[in-house]
């Protein structure tokens, strides 16, 4: 288990990854990643219970599915760094002949994927067949999912979490990404999305909010907090309240940066507030 | 040219629901998934023997699909059923997303496809489901033609790795392959040998080619019928080793004249060996209400179109 020291320098490092490797290829979505950093930093190193390796069933370990995929970079850079494949490869970031491509996918054999995303609002779905199998082959460890805010706009969530619930798929941590922002805009100006806490709630998950996702601690201590509420016969929902862009102070708080690169300059700026740890790639 | 006796009119549903009976018998990995028609889809039996391999989904057939792959996760062999246009397209971005892109074990079990659905009308019929589910890549697409195929092709892709759409229907067909042919995905079965025409068909309209064989041997035309229940991966070289014998061929489906088994066989021809084709199938309509029979008669996909199909071919050779 490590400390926050090493994970809050793993946090930074990520970060860095993330920017520089959407600069490289001039693409790529830096806003939400920078959001989710803390939160995927905490699951891979803190929360999942995991075996050495990555086989495509899972089994006897937690497993992860990312539903918003365009948050690749994020996704990609926690992965390297948790030893999945080798670090130098987020070099090939949306390159040609990659196994990391724009969005995720099983397609390159890229470990750690277990299933193509990006077109949105499929992730819950196939995180519930997932967890069903665990129970079908009595593996009591964990499925977690990860879903934009926007991304709930979709009406194949809204299947999903009427299934969970109704089936109680109690091995089932599902966390929205709450940074109220999307391409076009404010989520709430795009298409109101309104308490979506309490429209998990009345479709019968246990919903836990976790006040500051871009607070190590908090983030950690939410996760732990859903797992605990894990096997009592209802799924859980954590909605993770995070800022867009969270740790590079021209990216936050706006939409902007949802799927735009930096220039130069910019990533000069972005690195200088987020300092080398671990070593760049 | 060979004979082929009706054992006795069947549904090719029931032999879907015949086949997942047995595979809930003996393969504990496959599961099944339904959307609100589990007696459309004849599976009562599987779910009463085991009930908790038996996921119901609800009227909710993009989860269906996601839920599908995702038991692919941890080794399940998920049978995911519905009627054919609710099963395709539908769902055409979660089936190609979650499952071929994502090369999931899924089988994609489909009823009441193409016109034969009958009274219920265009809504629930479809007849662009090949086309969809062939134009994904990595993605089997197998439409047997009778009970026997139907249950045999249920239990062959339980044993094959990968996504496969098993397109099925409601209507109650003659009942004529042998009950213990062993199923072989992408091998085409010659069914009688002919030197005039090659009558190439899939599905409901295999049986339909048969009486239309016998009527046209009567007439001195000999006919070569093959039975094509793979779609994709396509039997080429029997296509071939036929056309070139005989120089002209009729396909027959009960599918769009786009998109269908037909275009597949145009695209094998036109690369290896240039023929002429007539093509049996619906010319780029919609249907409507009306039962199998009629809708057969008029949307011409039966014994009687394939005769005159075969009669305009010949004369192009």
């Amino acid at each position: 288990m490590a400390n926050n020291k090493e994970l809050n320098d793993l946090v930074s490092q990520v970060r860095r990854d993330i920017v520089r490797m959407v600069h490289k290829v001039s693409s790529g979505h830096p806003g939400a990643s920078l959001g989710c950093t803390e939160f995927f930093v905490a699951l891979y190193n803190e929360i999942m219970d995991l075996k050495e390796g990555f086989d495509m069933d899972g089994s006897n370990e937690d497993i992860f599915f990312l539903s918003n995929g365009h948050i690749s970079p994020v996704f990609y850079s926690v992965l390297a760094r948790k030893g999945y494949f080798p670090v130098d490869e987020l070099n090939t970031f949306r390159l040609i002949d990659s196994r990391l491509q724009g969005h995720p996918t099983t397609h390159e054999g890229l470990p750690g994927i277990r299933v193509a995303s990006g077109s949105l609002g499929q992730g819950m779905s196939v995180a519930i067949g997932a967890a069903l199998a665990k129970k079908l082959n009595g593996d009591d460890h964990l499925v977690f999912s990860l879903h934009g805010d926007g991304e709930l706009q979709e009406g194949q969530n809204w299947e999903a979490i009427m299934y969970a619930a109704g089936n109680k798929v109690d091995n089932l941590i599902s966390t929205v990404d709450r940074n109220r922002q999307q391409i076009d805009g404010g989520t709430e100006d795009v298409l109101p999305l309104g308490d979506v806490a309490e429209k998990f709630r009345v479709f019968g998950w246990d919903v836990l909010e976790v006040e500051d996702g871009n607070d190590l601690q908090q983030v950690i201590d939410g996760l732990n907090e859903a797992k605990r509420r894990t096997g009592k016969g209802k799924p859980v929902c954590i909605i993770l309240n995070t800022v867009m862009g969270n740790g590079v102070d021209f990216m936050m708080h706006t939409h902007a940066w949802h799927g735009k690169a930096p220039n130069d300059e910019q990533l000069e700026n972005a690195l200088a507030q987020n300092p080398e740890t671990l070593g760049d790639y | 040219m060979t004979t082929y006796t009706d054992q006795g009119k069947q549904d090719t549903r029931s032999g879907y629901g015949a086949g997942m009976t047995e595979l809930g018998r003996t393969n504990p990995n496959v599961v099944a998934l339904c959307a609100d028609l589990v007696g459309s889809l004849k599976i009562e039996t599987f779910i009463k023997e085991s009930p908790e391999r038996f996921f119901q989904i609800g009227i909710a057939e993009a989860n269906m699909m996601g839920i599908a792959a995702g038991l692919t996760i941890g080794g399940k062999i998920p049978f995911a059923s519905t009627f054919a246009n609710f099963a395709t397209g539908r769902v055409y971005d979660q089936i190609r997303q979650s499952i071929a892109y994502s090369d999931k074990n899924v089988k994609i079990c489909a009823s009441h496809a193409g016109i034969t659905l009958g009274e219920d009308g265009a809504t629930h019929q479809i007849l662009e489901d090949i086309g969809l589910m062939k134009m994904l890549p990595g993605m089997t697409v197998i439409n047997p033609c009778d009970f026997n195929q139907t249950k045999a092709a249920t239990l062959a892709i339980a044993e094959y790795h990968g996504p496969v759409y098993l397109r099925f229907g409601r209507p109650k067909v003659a009942n004529f392959t042998p009950v213990d042919q062993k199923f072989e995905i992408g091998k085409a079965l010659l069914l009688s040998e002919g030197t005039d025409v090659t009558i190439i068909a899939t599905g409901h309209l295999v049986w339909q080619a048969l009486i239309a064989a016998e009527t046209l041997e009567n007439q001195g035309v000999s006919c070569e019928v093959i039975n094509i229940h793979t779609i994709k991966p396509l039997d080429e070289k029997a296509i071939l080793d036929s056309v070139k014998k005989t120089g002209c061929v009729v396909t027959a489906e009960e599918h769009n004249y786009l998109g269908g088994l037909g275009e597949s066989v145009s695209r094998t021809l036109a690369t290896h060996h240039p023929a002429p084709q007539e093509f049996v199938a619906t010319q780029d309509t919609f249907g409507e209400s009306g039962t199998p029979e009629q809708l057969m008669d008029k949307y011409g996909l039966n014994n009687k179109a394939i005769e005159a199909a075969v009669l305009k071919v010949m004369k192009r050779k």
